[in-house]
């Protein structure tokens, strides 16, 4: 049986879409919202921005987070800025030209609507930021500072050092903080969502684990919001924290929400190349290095021993200013990233192991002066410095292509709900605004739309349009989602097996990076669909988790998160198998130019593949919701 | 290279806690300090033995979650470093590394090198924010904020609630942490209007919870993974101060400077 997925676009022209929307949906009036109760799963930027915008609406609030404090939330780690039309820069900016940029970053592969309603909502977040005190960058009039960022021609981005993420998520935790301090938000760290509770149909709680004393309970609201980011650990290495994952959204999956477009995966050009087999995670080098970095690698092979200075400026290949004269080294991240790969296939990639490239500060010093430097990006030289023991001041760092940011996520309706009524998802956990790849910049403003603008009128309208009867501790649904819960842990306790649980995520994450990653093909896809569900197998049959389930146990919560990847991977790989085209960060080396490019199929893929749960034994069904581009002509995307 | 680590091991908040020696073996100088930890958990549960549990998520040195003492100083040997950015690098061959965790009277052990630091979280609370809900403020160009106070305020933002300064101060105090709040948003004109009340209340809590009071040690600036510098304290004190002679019968609330 499939389902019957409703965009609920609303009707009339794109630029008033959202305005019209806004008016007619229902409101919740002031004394009944305090009878309301929401659960918000996540503090990142999209779950504390909303988690906060709902109390100060007068909802009762029920905050989860994983970490000690909400403030640790992975929005914390992006770096370089985050995008709005303001057109502060007379340079020809709109929100027409936002929302055009953002479409075709995407490969034409998200829905006009949500992708437009981003844009018109973009100004508001800065102005909503700015009040809160977030310490954007200025210029010396006072007035805020911009800089550029990949797949824009445009200067859009505001940015907080190289700190924005930081900065923004400190605005919104101080924000929840104001509303925790006032009673209207119940805050619970160091929690994890373990199970999605349906009743009737309905969303209407969830599991959870408090990782301290191992206790399991069902906790019950009016409305359900995942706001719990993407899926990258999936690779193990990854640009994501240790703790990232996709147990909340996996839970989801398997209690009916459909999984959309699991296979469109970022790969970021600019982080610290992999050193050795004991590396734990990847680090990004903020996009806005492009701005002033050249990427480059040795012409010929001979010379990827030599020391970067000793290359004359004759043999370097300057190869993204080469490929794409007009947007050169700010290329998109897609297009970046596999022509990084491309070069070190070709034999001319620089350090360890031949994966790396170069991103060159040279002339930029030369240009601007030190100083103006280390003003622009003076903590990326200092962490690269770091980690690498070289000084980027003086030797090009060295570069390669990571899993970053996951496009793919829950399906969502325009009003961000998922297709299990009551259950909404926000920011990189819904699958809504990026099509098959994302801008850079882009993830923060999608995480602080959803969470500050578009969740709050939303849910408001869902809370006003139905009719919720308390949900009982003692029906059947709750019962069996915390029993489900219960004897999950219990059998990965029991299992005292011989691997490890890290073992098993890095051997899933080879799988992934190999035959999932930046270039796909049918033949490695199968390949990976014969090996994902033998290592899950193994993991069940030999996985050791030492302690008990009664304490803070990390081993214990890294397992519960293991598991669900190796049958995420599994879902990646089916939809990147079905997909027979090229489209943004989805590379099926089947379907490309001659010249290399990417080669979309528009007259069978234009559509979201939501995937949708069978059970434990059947292979999930494909539902297709078809993409209609009323606004922009699909055209080939080029940068050149 | 091959170290010898003795670790603070601690099965539970109330159980009694002592250091426990590991040798670390096969250590390469590009790992971070917490992927060597890795190996030797690895190692443990290989054996049969409990993983050393501490905090950590980013590995970038910005979301705080890790901290621990190296050898009696908070986030180890490199200045201005968290410990998932130290490398080992910054170690020898046959070195002897001491790990504990925070030392600090409003930071309970909860087991091992984690410990509770949410008394930081009610900190902010108490009023490290601008009351402004979500809606429709004016343009953000409406509000010039002179370049250097940008900068300043910048600065202090950075924090990224460690505990740190706390950790390494003989004091316990968290005036670093409290201070670096109270400038970030008192140097710009959006924190204007809650200046003397926000200094009042988080100075209160931050008195509240069981943080000691600043002597001027100095020793948080050494340890502050983001090199925060001391004059926030002085600022605090500065508005603190003003605050409790705008508004005399705060003095009653409070003890006095943080």
């Amino acid at each position: 049986m499939t389902l019957e997925l409703n965009s609920r676009i609303p009707a009339g022209p794109l630029p008033e879409k959202w305005d019209r929307h806004r008016f007619e949906m229902k409101l919740v009036n002031p004394a009944n919202k305090r009878k309301h109760t929401i659960i918000v799963v996540g503090s990142g930027l999209a779950g504390a921005a909303a988690a906060a915008s709902f109390s100060e609406l007068g909802y009762n609030v029920r905050c989860y987070c994983y970490q000690d404090s909400p403030r640790r939330a992975h929005s914390i780690a992006a770096q370089g800025g985050i995008n709005a039309a303001k057109n502060y820069q007379n340079d020809g900016d709109s929100v027409r030209r936002l929302f055009y940029d953002t479409i075709k970053g995407g490969d034409f592969r998200s829905r006009e609507a949500n992708t437009w309603r981003l844009a018109q909502v973009s100004v508001n977040i800065i102005d909503q930021c700015v009040a809160q005190g977030v310490p954007f960058a200025r210029e010396y009039g006072g007035l805020l500072a911009n800089r550029s960022f990949g797949g824009a021609q445009v200067s859009r981005t505001f940015y907080a050092r190289g700190q924005t993420g930081q900065q923004l998520l400190l605005g919104a935790y101080q924000a929840l903080e104001k509303e925790i301090a006032r009673g209207g938000v119940k805050m619970y760290p160091r929690a994890e969502m373990l199970d999605l509770i349906v009743v009737n149909g309905r969303a209407r709680g969830i599991v959870v684990r408090d990782e301290l004393t191992g206790t399991v309970e069902p906790h019950f609201a009016d409305t359900v919001v995942l706001c719990t980011g993407g899926y990258s650990n999936v690779f193990y290495l990854s640009t994501n924290a240790k703790g990232c994952n996709a147990t909340a959204i996996w839970r989801a999956y398997k209690r009916g929400a459909a999984f959309a477009n699991p296979c469109y995966t970022q790969i970021h050009p600019t982080c610290i190349p992999v050193a050795g087999d004991y590396q734990s995670k990847l680090t990004l080098m903020s996009e806005s290095l492009r701005n002033d970095g050249r990427v480059w690698v040795p012409k010929r092979r001979e010379d990827v021993g030599k020391k970067p200075n000793d290359i004359p400026e004759a043999d370097r290949d300057y190869y993204l200013e080469r490929k794409y004269p007009s947007f050169g080294n700010l290329s998109p991240r897609d297009i970046a990233s596999r022509a990084a790969k491309e070069a070190c296939d070709d034999g001319r990639g620089v350090g360890p192991g031949g994966r790396g490239v170069y991103l060159d500060f040279a002339d930029a010093i030369k240009r601007l002066g030190v100083e103006k430097i280390r003003e622009r990006y003076g903590n990326l030289f200092e962490m690269y410095e770091r980690i690498t023991d070289e000084n980027p001041y003086q030797v090009p760092m060295r570069i390669y292509p990571a899993p970053h940011y996951t496009m793919g996520g829950l399906w969502v309706d325009y009003n961000l709900m998922s297709n299990v009524p009551g259950l909404h998802v926000g920011g990189e956990a819904n699958f809504s605004d990026h099509g098959a790849n994302r801008l850079g910049a882009s993830a923060l403003m999608q995480g602080l739309s959803d969470g500050y603008f578009i969740l709050p009128a939303t849910v408001s309208d869902y809370l006003g349009s139905n009719k919720l009867e308390p949900v009982s501790a003692d029906a059947p649904e709750v019962k069996a989602a915390v029993a489900d819960v219960a004897e999950r842990t219990r059998k990965l306790l029991s299992i005292q097996g011989t691997r490890t649980v890290a073992s098993f995520h890095r051997e899933l994450g080879h799988i992934m990076w190999e035959y999932c990653g930046m270039a796909r093909s049918a033949e490695g896809l199968k390949k990976a669909l014969e090996l994902i569900p033998k290592l899950r197998e193994e993991f069940w049959r030999d996985v050791r988790i030492p302690g008990a389930g009664t304490e803070l146990n990390q081993t214990l919560e890294h397992a519960g998160r293991v598991a669900d990847f190796l049958e995420l991977g599994e879902l990646m790989c089916r939809d990147a198998l079905h997909r027979e085209e090229s489209c943004g960060g989805h590379f099926r080396v089947e379907h490309q130019t001659a010249d290399g490019e990417a080669l979309r199929d528009d007259e069978h893929f234009a559509y979201v593949a939501a995937w949708q749960y069978a059970g434990p034994s059947a292979p999930p069904i494909l539902n297709k919701e078809p993409l209609e581009f009323e606004s922009v002509k699909l055209s080939t995307r080029s940068y050149k | 290279m091959n170290l010898t680590l003795q670790v603070w091991r601690q099965s539970g908040p109330d159980a009694p806690g002592g250091l426990k020696e590991y040798q670390a073996t096969g250590i390469s100088p590009d790992m971070s300090f917490l992927e060597m930890l890795d190996v030797v958990n690895e190692g443990l549960i290989e054996r049969g033995d409990l993983p050393i549990a501490f905090d950590h998520d980013c590995r970038e040195g910005i979301c705080g979650s890790c901290g621990m003492m190296i050898n009696g100083v908070a986030h180890g040997p490199m200045k201005g470093t968290a410990t998932c950015q130290l490398h080992m690098r910054s170690f020898h061959d046959g070195d002897t590394v001491v790990i504990e965790p925070w030392r600090a009277r409003a930071f309970p052990v909860i087991r091992d090198l984690v410990v509770n630091r949410a008394a930081l979280d009610r900190v902010i609370a108490a009023g490290g924010y601008v009351s402004v809900n979500t809606g429709s403020p004016q343009d953000a160009n409406n509000i010039p904020v002179p370049k250097d106070d940008a900068d300043a305020a910048m600065d202090a933002a950075a924090c990224i609630g460690c505990g740190a300064c706390v950790a390494a101060c003989p004091n316990g105090s968290a005036s670093l942490f409290t201070g670096a709040k109270i400038s970030h948003l008192g140097l710009l004109p959006q924190g204007q209007p809650e200046r003397y009340r926000r200094a009042l209340s988080m100075v209160s809590q931050m008195d509240l919870e069981d943080f000691g009071y600043c002597t001027w040690y100095g020793e948080c600036q050494e340890a502050c993974p983001k090199e925060i510098s001391i004059d926030v304290i002085s600022r605090m004190n500065r508005d603190f101060m003003v605050a409790t002679l705008r508004e005399p019968e705060a003095r009653e609330t409070s003890s006095g400077e943080g």
